[in-house]
């Protein structure tokens, strides 16, 4: 921990050339297709300049600001999970021999620097080690995690479907960062208060030549994180919620969100805490090469649960209830901690806009009229 | 062990799905060299005598020849697949089946008493026992593969029935209802394309059928708030898939508020 420091705009555009000349590849938000997705980073013009998003349950919007903000916006789509635990990935290839067959090791994978991570996805990250790494080491997510290099921004805006100050996993960046940023612009001013969390973030500091921050600075960084607590789009009681889920599990209002779920499985795969992947194993046509591949899957996809029979969760109503209580309730059981961290994306790319907050203060209003 | 005999038989169709075999490139001659082409016009001029091992059957059936026909490919076939939206659900010629066919010959042909036709175009299920149905329009050459590749070796084909919207996901497109605002099949619809229209910030047209679990109306009822009106609605529910039964009901539903 060094004291908090500041950088300019050239200042961040040296921190991005210092991770790369550390030799790794340098992601953060840039905007795709209507949207910030994560993508390769050169210099800070690669990052959303100006611009901010609206979102709302299954709507996104970028819209233009009225500034030059590089980080003027919240989560999009994407997490750093597309990258640590990929959407599609071969586990191992193996070729027949003469006398039995031979298995390729998999690649070496890039050492990743992130930059632009919010809490959220900080706290999402920590979730995710725990799954992968928790008890025995996942060899995939494992050899991309360790060693990456995260550069964390707290957020001052939040969006329309956030809500993680309910959750406690913001606005404010507290552990797992290499080094936290907090944007200001103060009329013509325009900086990034940065605190470092690891040797090695302070290292990239200096070599950033990032210099020691006003007290003036530090405060206008603080009072504008602080703020945003009050201003999320989303608010989830957690009081009791995992128990009153596991109580729950005959609710009427399961089947309510059966009638809008489309099952397209959309929620889990842009949650940054969901890890469900299946296994594919194949073969060429002549049988001499074969390959497992590990594909992101999701409890709402039907041969998720898929046993001798027919599925056990084949009604839509059931998938809900299980990737909601896993999320909110059972997660504890299993990993000791929320599945959830409040990001809202689930809620922003449900095609339907099926909102968890508002299903989770659904099933706890009508359990008090009962 | 002699090579499984293959058969490749079309219906009502374009041809594109069993091109979608010739367009297999590097592919094609490991094909021909796992199986036998026992019958396929398309490919080869040599014709052999049934049964056959695996056969492919691309089209639609809308005639009384095909009814009888098809008949017949299934006793000659240990293994019936069948290829392609005419195949599995009737293709687009299945909008007759909310029509007068006979009005249509009239339109269509200077001497409609020769044309002898169903009322109805169907898939190749609703006659005979199918094996397995590979969906598309076109299918896609590597799926094609696959299940070839599945049979070769006596397993199960890896065919997924969930959404295209995993595979939007799993390639990085930003979803594009949810960030455009463009109307788009995707969440009921079956994967298989690699979820190619909304790469491309299209929305998708449903070529591959309804998904496993299609929720259609509460897609519509989206849509509506979208600003989609009953009648666009049925037209896009009424494609190469409009026969399939989710798409159907839904798209009979908006017809009757349109």
């Amino acid at each position: 921990m060094t004291p908090a420091q500041v950088l300019d705009r050239e200042g961040l555009d040296r921190l991005i050339e210092a991770l790369s000349a550390r030799g790794h590849r340098v992601l953060g938000p840039t905007v795709r297709d209507g949207a910030i997705v994560y993508g390769d980073l050169a210099a800070t013009s690669d990052l959303p300049v100006g611009w901010t998003d609206r979102q709302g349950p299954g709507k996104y919007r970028l819209v233009r600001r009225d500034d030059d903000a590089l980080f003027g916006y919240v989560v999009g789509p994407q997490s750093p999970k597309t990258y640590l635990h990929p959407a599609e990935v071969v586990v191992w290839a193996g070729e027949r021999t003469a006398h039995g067959f031979t298995m390729a090791p998999p690649p070496e994978p890039p050492r990743y620097a992130f930059v632009g991570v919010r809490p959220c996805e900080l706290a999402a990250i920590g979730i995710q080690d725990r799954v992968f790494l928790g008890g025995e080491r996942d060899a995939v997510y494992g050899s991309r995690r360790e060693g990456i290099f995260l550069v964390a921004v707290n957020c001052t805006e939040p969006g329309g479907t956030c809500f993680c100050a309910s959750m406690g996993t913001g606005p404010a960046a507290t552990a797992g960062y290499d080094i936290v940023l907090t944007e200001v612009i103060d009329g013509k001013d325009h900086y990034f208060t940065a605190e470092s969390g690891s040797e090695r973030g302070a290292e990239v500091l200096r070599e950033a030549g990032a210099v020691e921050a006003k007290k003036g600075q530090v405060k206008a960084a603080a009072d504008l994180v602080e703020a945003a607590t009050g201003r999320m789009g989303r608010t989830m009681e957690t009081a009791g919620l995992a128990d009153l889920l596991r109580q729950s599990l005959e609710h009427p209002h399961w089947q309510e969100v059966a009638k809008r779920c489309l099952t397209c499985a959309n929620c889990t795969l842009v949650c940054p805490t969901c890890f469900c992947a299946n296994v594919e194993d194949t073969t060429d046509l002549t049988g001499r090469q074969a390959q497992r591949v590990r594909r992101w899957d999701s409890c709402f996809n039907y041969e998720f649960s898929l046993i001798h029979g027919g599925p056990h969760r084949a009604s839509a109503a059931a998938r809900y209830r299980q990737w909601m209580t896993h999320k909110l309730a059972w997660w504890f059981d299993q990993f000791g901690t929320s599945g959830c961290v409040g990001c809202g994306r689930c809620i922003t790319w449900c095609p339907v806009g099926i909102d968890i907050t508002a299903e989770a203060a659904a099933i706890r209003s009508k359990q008090e009229v009962v | 062990m002699s090579k499984p005999k293959l058969g490749v038989f079309k219906f009502a169709s374009c041809d594109g799905c069993q091109l979608s075999l010739l367009d297999c490139e590097d592919e094609l001659l490991t094909v021909a060299g796992a199986v036998q082409i026992a019958f396929f016009p398309e490919a080869s001029r040599e014709y052999m005598e049934g049964p056959y091992d695996l056969t492919l059957v691309e089209g639609s059936i809308t005639t009384p020849h095909d009814l009888e026909a098809i008949k017949e490919i299934r006793a000659q076939s240990k293994f019936l697949i069948t290829i392609g939206a005419c195949a599995t659900a009737g293709g687009i010629q299945a909008l007759r089946n909310w029509k007068d066919v006979t009005e249509f010959t009239r339109y269509v042909y200077a001497h409609p008493e020769y044309i002898s036709t169903l009322e109805t175009s169907t898939p190749v299920a609703d006659h005979v026992a199918v094996d397995f149905e590979l969906r598309g329009c076109p299918i896609n050459k590597w799926q094609l593969i696959e299940v070839v590749n599945a049979f070769l070796h006596g397993r199960k084909p890896n065919i997924p029935s969930y959404s295209v919207c995993v595979e939007c996901k799993r390639r990085g497109t930003a979803c594009v209802m949810v960030a455009q605002g463009i109307p788009c099949l995707g969440p009921v619809t079956q994967a298989g394309c690699g979820a190619l229209c909304p790469a491309y910030n299209r929305g998708c047209y449903g070529c591959f059928g309804p998904m496993e679990s299609p929720n259609v109306l509460a897609l519509g009822e989206w849509w509506r708030s979208m600003g989609v009106d009953d009648r666009a609605l049925v037209n896009a529910l009424r494609g190469f898939n409009a026969y399939a039964e989710p798409f159907r009901e839904a798209s009979d539903v908006y017809a009757q508020q349109a």
